[in-house]
């Protein structure tokens, strides 16, 4: 008798388990899930997915369409914030890359996978420039990327003359807006990018040394992990991200401006990546759950424009979330709330 | 005299004096005193965010919120005149407490939830910018023959410059600042924390406590600045000031202060925020030049007094330690 209840508790307490060992991940898929199921509520509709000329069509497509340039910055975002870093000149880097990838197209010859490169390698080089501030003079990388936010946006002017550059191309149009296989280009792109980032990250041992690194540089030089060189690609493949989403927005526009593309980008991107989970303080990050997050953000900003409220009511939405996820990962309110169950818990036994 | 202390700030004023002296070398027009004068009210905002924002940098943390604070009080205070009909005495007493009352309370989530001050005001620059839009989408001009009286008041100086109401409200700020940063527990407190928060702990300095000080002073600071900036542009804008938080960081760091905190003073903010404004004066005198430079020049400053702080701190511990 003992012993089949002893069974039947494992048995109801493994599901119980399983939540608890994953309940990090659960957080934000359940959020997601449940604006999406608000959000279908209140607009019907939402939900709603057409096929045209093979091509989806929807609010769902949308977000997604939307959520991409900052799904790939993110993406970099969290591999910073791994090395207990944090990159804020992604933005100005968007601007950087899709001033190199208008001017290129518009005043020289280049084929466009050219142009691509060129675009691609302006993101490097920012990345680099950030990742020899912070790994090889030890500058904060909140100091040394904040000389990049402020110089960047001023870099991308002087190469468009501070002109808003526009262009034409096909290769690069189709970037921007055209599908394959029912789903957006772009989204492909980005699908493509998080999957070899996190088999990168997960199945070799980069991930666990950039990690290791974030977690405590002192211990991981002292086991052999060359700390300088990670941290420094870290910021590279930043830089990256940055450029590859910088061409995709300006593909999307055709043009190029200096002074607005990828503005505040940065900040989405650090809200996703703690969306998800990662800490500031280093250590650890979840890769797909920064697209979870970024998702969570782009609903959001989708559900509230055709819900009909005020576009203004997006940036007060967002700043509460940020809020109330940051009070409920502090490890001050878990000790409060632990207080307070365990004093209920006193009182009824 | 000159220690590793106050060699940043030298350098601050070696650089100041070297772009101005330049101006004045260069162009005739630059020697006259308006343009010292013009260069203390167009900057009047920028310098007075900036010495709020020097407190919080010399206590370790950052206040990303100042730029959409200074919107938002705008904003509110153009709500409360044109709207309520609020006597503009009236209304800026109430934008500044709100100002203050918010800023106390990212300091109070910062201190008593452990949280990092970065991300923390981060939430705060989309929450105000987010107010700001809710009151109002437009840009609202503010005709009150009070506000009108404060912006006509002028002292003429020597020359053809003046101080304009602003310039006197942020040179009273400033000195304001510089008191209580030096000659206060409170500023001694915060030196403390900068320097090293555990020890000042240990001596038994109120970490938490002033750390709400420091993001309430700071709010206090960008609210005022918000009504200077409306009564200087006589209006209220949702989207006006954005991006001044790096601008003030900028000016901090260029007054030398240490991003790392506990070594500073509020006069290099002043200096820092006038290089600044400097700068764009001179790039304006060229002609030639677009405005662009503006922010390749302030980031090129940054890098170098960043590269210089660095170099002095490594310098001085070389010179500490035994080894």
């Amino acid at each position: 008798m003992l012993e089949a209840t002893q069974t039947m508790t494992t048995k109801i307490m493994s599901p119980i388990n399983l939540l608890h060992k994953h309940q990090k991940a659960l957080a934000p898929i359940i959020s997601l899930l449940l604006i999406l199921l608000v959000t279908a509520i209140i607009t019907p509709g939402f939900l709603h997915l057409r096929m045209i000329d093979g091509h989806l069509y929807g609010s769902l497509i949308d977000i997604l369409h939307r959520g991409t340039p900052t799904a790939i910055v993110a993406l970099g975002m969290a591999v910073v914030i791994g090395t207990r870093g944090i990159d804020l000149s992604v933005g100005a880097v968007i601007a950087i890359s899709g001033a190199v990838t208008a001017v290129l197209t518009v005043n020289t010859d280049f084929p466009v996978w050219l142009v691509i490169l060129c675009a691609l390698g302006s993101g490097l080089l920012c990345g680099l420039w950030n990742g020899i501030l912070v790994s090889v003079f030890n500058i904060q990388p909140i100091v040394a990327t904040l000389i990049l936010m402020v110089a960047g946006r001023g870099i991308a002017q002087m190469i468009t003359e501070g002109q808003i550059v526009t262009f034409h191309s096909d290769t690069l149009n189709a970037i921007g807006n055209e599908f394959f296989l029912a789903f957006p280009i772009r989204v492909w792109i980005a699908l493509a990018l998080v999957l070899i980032t996190i088999v990168i990250m997960r199945k070799t041992a980069l991930g666990l040394f950039l990690e290791s690194v974030g977690a405590n540089v002192r211990a991981s030089r002292l086991v052999g992990i060359e700390a300088r060189l990670l941290v420094l690609s870290a910021y590279l493949f930043s830089g990256f991200c940055a450029a590859m989403s910088g061409i995709i927005l300006a593909a999307d526009i055709r043009g190029a401006d200096a002074n607005n593309a990828g503005l505040w980008l940065e900040l989405d991107a650090i809200l996703a990546a703690v969306l998800a989970g990662a800490s500031l303080a280093g250590g650890r990050i979840y890769l797909a759950l920064t697209i979870v997050g970024v998702l969570i953000i782009q609903t959001l900003t989708t559900a509230i424009l055709t819900s009909g409220l005020p576009a203004q009511y997006n940036l007060v939405v967002k700043a509460a979330i940020i809020l109330a996820v940051l009070l409920v990962q502090s490890p001050k309110t878990r000790q409060l709330l632990s207080q307070l169950f365990r004093k209920n818990m006193d009182y009824s036994a | 005299m000159i220690n590793e202390r106050n060699l940043p700030i030298f350098a601050t004023l070696i650089v100041f004096m070297m772009l101005y002296g330049f101006g004045m070398y260069e162009y005739r027009g630059f020697r006259d005193t308006l343009v010292f004068t013009n260069l203390l009210t167009d900057n009047a905002f920028l310098i007075v965010t900036a010495i709020g924002m020097t407190f919080v940098i010399l206590s370790g943390g950052i206040d990303l919120s100042v730029g959409s604070m200074i919107a938002f009080i705008g904003v509110l205070m153009a709500y409360l005149i044109t709207s309520l009909g609020l006597h503009p005495l009236a209304a800026i007493a109430v934008a500044v407490l709100v100002g203050t009352l918010f800023g106390a309370i990212m300091g109070i989530i910062i201190a008593y939830f452990d949280l990092q001050a970065f991300i923390v005001t981060l939430a705060g620059m989309f929450l105000f910018r987010g107010l700001a839009y809710l009151i109002n989408l437009n840009s609202v001009p503010i005709n009150h023959p009070f506000v009108t009286a404060l912006s006509d008041i002028y002292v003429p100086l020597p020359g053809r410059g003046g101080l304009t109401f602003i310039a006197m409200a942020m040179l009273t700020l400033l000195v304001i600042g510089i008191i209580l940063a030096r000659r206060t527990r409170f500023g001694m407190n915060v030196y403390a924390i900068g320097g090293d928060s555990h020890s000042a702990a240990l001596l038994g300095v109120p970490v938490k406590k002033t750390t709400v000080k420091i993001y309430a002073l700071s709010g206090l600071y960008s609210a005022l600045t918000g009504v200077i900036f409306a009564i200087y542009t006589s209006s209220a804008y949702p989207l006006a000031a954005v991006g001044v938080e790096l601008d003030a960081i900028a000016a901090v760091v260029i007054g030398g202060t240490l991003l790392s905190g506990g070594v500073g003073y509020v006069f290099g903010t002043f200096l820092g925020g006038m290089i600044q404004g400097v700068i764009q004066t001179l790039i304006t005198f060229d002609g030639s030049l677009n405005s662009w430079w503006t922010k390749l020049a302030v980031g090129g400053l940054l890098l170098f007094f960043i590269l210089l702080q660095k170099g002095i701190v490594t310098w001085a511990k070389r010179r500490t330690s035994p080894t």
